[in-house]
């Protein structure tokens, strides 16, 4: 009963150990372990029980089916669905695979695809020494990335350096999407942060100037501003200047996201205590180098929950220039459902939308919790 | 304003005006609104002279140290630093304040860095000094104030008096002529208080013009050339430390005195 390792402390026993001189104790298995786990966060109280067990009866209706559905009982090869009929009754994936390289290059000239994929894999290289200050040769690899916008826009539109030209109504796809959601993210970080301190500026006019500007973002929803770029903005610039289309949504969803962007580091720079910029001051740092040394690298930290948020909401977006008649990847997927052949298979081509959308944006999601894991430094 | 331009351009180039005090502040006032918060302050201080300002709370004590570096503006007088005229000029600021540290109640070190990088940012981007200079003038003053050996933590990771003693030395890597503290002890567990007194002590020793808010009327008495007494916004009574402490001339300094001594 009595063990040595933890001796009973029934009260009356004398204290078997000098004060200052008793040791550590291992914590008692019943505060630790899986079992203990199971129990208080399972098992805990009679709601949490039937709750745990309400969750595995849904997940016991709804797991099985769905995986015998896309996978189990699914056809993949096929020229039309009655070819998947024929075969299985569950999802018709050859469809997708007959049309993937129209989703993912929309009609891009068969011929020039290898540019396209030439300029996805240099945007790896070109991210890469933005998303992680461990890469090799850093300072160099961030010039490419500055230059990487220019080389991918030669790359894909081409018409220089022996490259075949390439109107821009000819992207489309999955390539659409992350032209538009990569330029949007890109831009409106900065553009967002500069917003931001112009509206807590000491200057009436640029402050107003910010904040007019950001509450009419606010107030107007995206598809307004895209049909404004799209149909109006020709009545505002001089006649015969030929704008290229493509070239006016990136920026109206950029000076968007901005607009949103700013509102969120704007929170990240109200958390910063007075006190920091009163020791950046009294140092004699410049208002520049202490918002690019002190402030905002603290702000920015505290705001990557919400910049995340507004990078995939932006990414998202991205689908609604189907409104101005160009087909991305959702385009491109309705427009194949009038196909005769395949007819009638809308669940698959929104599932397959689904997924790559969701692959994206639980990518950023992550990348944004070992960004703050990374930043987290004990305050 | 044209003659105000001039002598702050001569203080700039070095040949100051006055008496040649490092500080000297005439007539200053200061409003907060409406709430007149610093009313004629008159004040030189010498090189080298240790002055501890007390006083009851918000006698205006902290705004006045908080003029002198331009943390707060004055609206009427002059203020000189180091022969510079303090004015809305913002390259006068900058040369004053790259010759005036300070330290503050929370220490206001910066999270995001380590304690070496929030020692070295001053000397690296205001100096310009390079940075392996910066690093070893950053490791002399962290040994000074005796934690060298967490140069690369971060200050969430340090006790209060050790953020408190690395502020300290995060001031004095930019060598300054003078060093101003507003309140350094006051937010600090008792026991901590000593080991950042010992360090303004020692600093103290050195011949650094200092400037200190502070209730510890110990450390007044061990190394301050001179007391001074604030109440609403004036200076009451100033006086070296003996005859302020034995001897107080005003009964507002009396009344202050009897209630922090009394316990």
């Amino acid at each position: 009963m009595a063990n040595t390792q933890n001796p009973d402390m029934t009260p009356g026993l004398v204290n078997a150990y000098e004060p200052g001189e008793h040791p550590d104790w291992p914590a008692p298995s019943s505060v630790k372990g899986p079992v203990h786990w199971i129990k208080t966060n399972l098992f805990g109280s009679v709601t949490n029980t039937l709750l745990t067990l309400l969750t595995i009866y849904l997940l016991y209706k709804i797991i099985p089916a769905m995986v015998d559905w896309m996978f189990i009982d699914a056809a993949y090869t096929g020229t039309s669905r009655k070819d998947c009929e024929a075969q299985a009754s569950g999802a018709c994936w050859a469809f997708i695979g007959t049309r993937l390289q129209l989703f993912i290059y929309g009609f891009y000239p068969e011929a020039e695809r290898w540019r396209v994929n030439l300029t996805a894999i240099l945007l790896f290289v070109a991210l890469a020494p933005v998303l992680y200050d461990n890469v090799p040769h850093r300072g160099k690899a961030l010039i490419f990335t500055v230059l990487y916008p220019l080389i991918a826009g030669v790359l894909l539109v081409g018409g220089i350096f022996g490259l075949e030209y390439v109107a821009t109504d000819q992207f489309g796809g999955l390539m659409l999407n992350v032209i538009i959601g990569v330029t949007g993210i890109a831009f409106s970080l900065p553009i967002g942060i500069c917003l931001a301190l112009g509206r807590q500026s000491h200057l009436p006019v640029l402050r107003i100037v910010c904040v007019a500007f950001i509450e009419f973002i606010r107030g107007v929803p995206l598809i307004t501003l895209l049909f404004v770029a799209a149909v109006m903005l020709s009545y505002f610039v001089p006649p015969g200047t030929n704008f290229d289309l493509l070239v006016r949504m990136l920026i109206m969803v950029t000076l968007f996201a901005s607009g949103y962007m700013a509102e969120v580091i704007r929170g990240g720079l109200q958390a910063i205590p007075k006190g920091q910029y009163e020791a950046a001051d009294s140092m004699g740092l410049k208002y520049w180098q202490s918002m690019r040394l002190i402030i905002l690298p603290q702000a920015l930290k505290i705001a990557i929950p919400g910049i995340v948020n507004t990078f995939i909401a932006l990414y998202k977006d991205t689908t609604l220039v189907i409104v101005i008649g160009r087909l991305d990847i959702l385009g491109i997927g309705r427009s194949s459902l009038a196909d005769s052949k395949w007819q009638g298979l809308s669940t698959e081509v929104y599932v397959f939308v689904a997924i790559f959308f969701f692959i994206s944006c639980f990518l950023m999601s992550r990348y944004s919790l070992y960004l703050e894991k990374k930043l987290h430094t004990g305050h | 304003m044209a003659e105000t331009q001039t002598a702050a351009t001569a203080g700039a180039i070095g040949s100051s005006k006055g008496s040649g005090d490092i500080i000297e502040i005439h007539g200053m006032h200061k409003w907060y609104g409406d709430f007149h918060v610093l009313k004629d302050i008159n004040l030189s201080v010498k090189a080298k002279e240790r002055i501890v300002i007390c006083g009851p709370s918000g006698s205006g004590k902290s705004t006045l140290i908080r003029c002198i570096n331009r943390l707060e503006e004055h609206q009427k007088g002059d203020i000189l630093v180091n022969g510079i005229e303090l004015t809305n000029d913002l390259k006068n600021i900058d040369l004053i304040r790259r010759e005036v540290g300070m330290v503050f109640q929370h220490f206001n070190l910066f999270p995001h860095l380590t304690v070496l990088e929030n020692c070295t940012l001053g000397p690296i981007w205001v100096r310009q000094t390079p940075k392996k200079e910066a690093e070893a003038i950053a490791m002399e003053y962290l040994e000074r104030v005796k934690i060298p050996e967490q140069a690369l933590k971060f200050p969430g990771q340090l006790s209060g008096g050790q953020q408190q003693r690395v502020a300290i030395a995060r001031s004095l890597c930019m060598s300054p002529k003078i060093m101003l503290f507003d309140e350094p002890t006051s937010a600090l567990d008792p026991e901590m208080i000593k080991e950042v007194l010992d360090t303004m002590i020692e600093l103290a020793d050195t011949g650094m013009t200092m400037l200190c808010v502070t209730h510890e009327m110990g450390f007044a008495k061990t190394v301050a050339d001179r007391v001074i007494f604030m109440d609403g916004g004036e200076i009451i009574e100033q006086n070296e430390p003996h005859s302020f402490f034995d001897n107080p001339q005003h009964e507002r300094t009396q009344l202050f005195l009897s209630q922090i001594l009394a316990h």
